[in-house]
């Protein structure tokens, strides 16, 4: 997936919101592999948001694979969303659901209404589901329940479900929040070897900067909504990064995923 | 730190006591208008009445024939609700799938629904709002007429009001679970039904079901009750016991819905068990 964004401005909450990113110029090639740092609030998930068509930009042009997505109808626009994955920090896991269902909810886009119920039954393909758990070292909880595991299991049981997805593109927002440092390195070669293998775009947002810097051949400084730097790697410098950060806390709390509270729903009356 | 004087007075204080009595004022006139007189209840003409209805109560009617009789209607007004509810669950499926917002790809990521997907959804609401608005004892009512007496017109009489009580409260539910699990799916490109069947459905299984069942607990009583029109069932003979002053009758029946209360709430608590 190429991504071509020239002057692109988005806003939180509808045209009338307050701005998230301002101006972006950005350009990715496909395949590459890019870290997006930044201080809390600075817009990375905004940004993978409306890399994955689930955002609309309020201006500026937006090329997804050399065409904007956005003057698509939405049935091909909805298409379009099925060779991106978007995987939000919050492991997106119905907590009553079992895993090996929720990491097949990837297959989804690809499968018909039929198969979708019967995979509710008898799960269509648990070898699948199996090998790609075993990848983020979670095998043995093919079949255990979502609120079983802990907080770091979810959140590579919601990164399995990028391989069982076609996806051309990995849009991947703070994967590492909850996991100890090995369980990082493992999950984050995991996630750049599949990327590689299939020769998809991997944009993975990281609150961890020593990471970011050992893994990734570009990264992108965000800070309040504008690209402070675009670099290789070997070109950002420490006081770059410093910089960046500059009056931010490093541990600061991560931000509350924000794409969503406009949806908050009236209590329902019983 | 500059001293800040404390405020003398409250600022809610006010609206509240505006509203209370612009309750209280508002009810007066409802008793009034209701013909609310717990009085009559207690003189005497109206005592010694209910005193020989109540005796008769003590000794709930048990011949072997009345009881079979009994049993059979109480089948009848099982299975006039749980036809009605299957019925209505025939159309309010379809109706919550249209109505809930939670399922809208048009507003994923534009904040906006598209104005066709807008109408259909007002649409579908307006429909379930003139199903319920008409209590299901005046369905039985129409239905009396058109079909004739008996269960028929209190399985069409339920399937209507309930299709629309379910869709809107199935709705609502839906719309008040974590939204998190679906909009991800639909943002990674599933279908709606794959974001139902996957993110919606087992955010919300256990509330959904034990609506239902307590929907189903409604459906049962409220098929008495449509008995007393003659839509069939256990109200029909409580009707004709009520008139006959029947005592004991009167009470082997509300015995028995009392029973069948308490089993759909035993069905509820299972289901609920193994959804939780």
């Amino acid at each position: 997936m190429t991504y071509r964004l020239e002057h692109l401005t988005v806003r939180h909450l509808g045209p009338q919101g307050p701005v998230a990113l301002h101006a972006l110029d950005l350009v990715i090639a496909q395949g590459e592999q890019i870290a997006l740092i930044g201080p809390s609030g600075a817009g990375k998930t905004t940004l993978l948001a409306t890399l994955a068509c689930a955002h609309q930009p309020a201006s500026g042009s937006f090329a997804l694979l050399g065409v904007d997505p956005w003057a698509l109808t939405q049935a091909a626009r909805h298409q379009l969303r099925a060779r991106l994955f978007l995987a939000p920090q919050t492991p997106p896991l119905p907590p009553r659901q079992r895993v090996v269902t929720t990491v097949l909810a990837a297959r989804l886009p690809r499968w018909t209404l039929w198969q979708a119920v019967s995979s509710l039954f008898r799960p269509r393909d648990p070898r699948a589901a199996f090998d790609a758990l075993s990848r983020f070292g979670l095998g043995e909880k093919l079949y255990a329940r979502v609120d079983r595991l802990s907080g770091g299991e979810r959140q590579r049981c919601g990164l399995a479900r990028v391989l069982l997805s076609s996806a051309e593109a990995f849009l991947v927002d703070e994967p590492l929040s909850a996991l100890d440092p090995t369980l990082s390195q493992l999950t984050l070669t995991a996630l750049q070897q599949e990327a590689r293998k299939r020769n998809a775009t991997l944009v993975c947002s990281l609150h961890q900067v020593d990471i970011a810097r050992a893994n990734f051949a570009r990264i992108i400084g965000l800070r309040a909504g504008r690209i402070v730097f675009d670099a290789p790697r070997d070109q950002v410098t420490d006081a770059m990064i410093a910089a960046l950060y500059l009056n931010e806390s490093m541990d600061a709390p991560a931000p509350a995923f924000h794409d969503s509270p406009e949806r908050l729903a009236v209590g329902a009356c019983f | 730190m500059a001293a800040v004087p404390m405020q003398r007075r409250d600022p809610a204080f006010r609206k509240r006591i505006v509203t209370v009595v612009a309750c209280l004022l508002l009810l007066w006139p409802m008793l009034v208008y209701s013909e609310f007189k717990p009085w009559i209840l207690f003189d005497a003409q109206s005592m010694r009445a209910t005193g020989a209805f109540l005796a008769d109560f003590l000794t709930p009617a048990h011949s072997l024939q009345f009881l079979t009789m009994v049993l059979e209607q109480t089948w009848i007004t099982v299975a006039i609700a749980t036809c009605g509810l299957a019925l209505a669950l025939l159309g309010a499926i379809p109706a919550t799938l249209l109505v809930t917002e939670r399922l809208s790809i048009s507003l994923l990521g534009t904040h906006r629904m598209r104005l066709p997907a807008r109408a259909l959804r007002q649409f579908v609401r307006v429909v379930l709002i003139l199903l319920r608005s008409v209590p299901e004892l005046v369905w039985a009512l129409l239905f009396v007429r058109i079909v004739g007496l008996g269960p028929t017109a209190g399985v069409i009489a339920i399937a209507l009001t309930y299709c629309g009580m379910l869709g809107k409260v199935y709705a609502e539910i839906l719309e008040s679970s974590d939204a998190h699990a679906s909009d991800t799916l639909l943002a990674n490109g599933s279908s709606r039904m794959g974001a139902l069947l996957y993110g919606a459905l087992p955010e919300s299984a256990a509330e959904l079901v034990s609506y239902t069942v307590y929907r189903w607990e409604c459906a049962i009583r409220g098929s008495a009750v449509m008995g007393f029109v003659g839509a069939g069932g256990l109200g029909q003979r409580m009707d004709e016991s009520i008139k006959m002053m029947a005592g004991s009758e009167v009470a082997t029946m509300l015995i028995m819905f009392v029973l069948l209360v308490a089993a759909a709430d035993l069905v509820s608590k299972w289901l609920r068990r193994d959804l939780v």
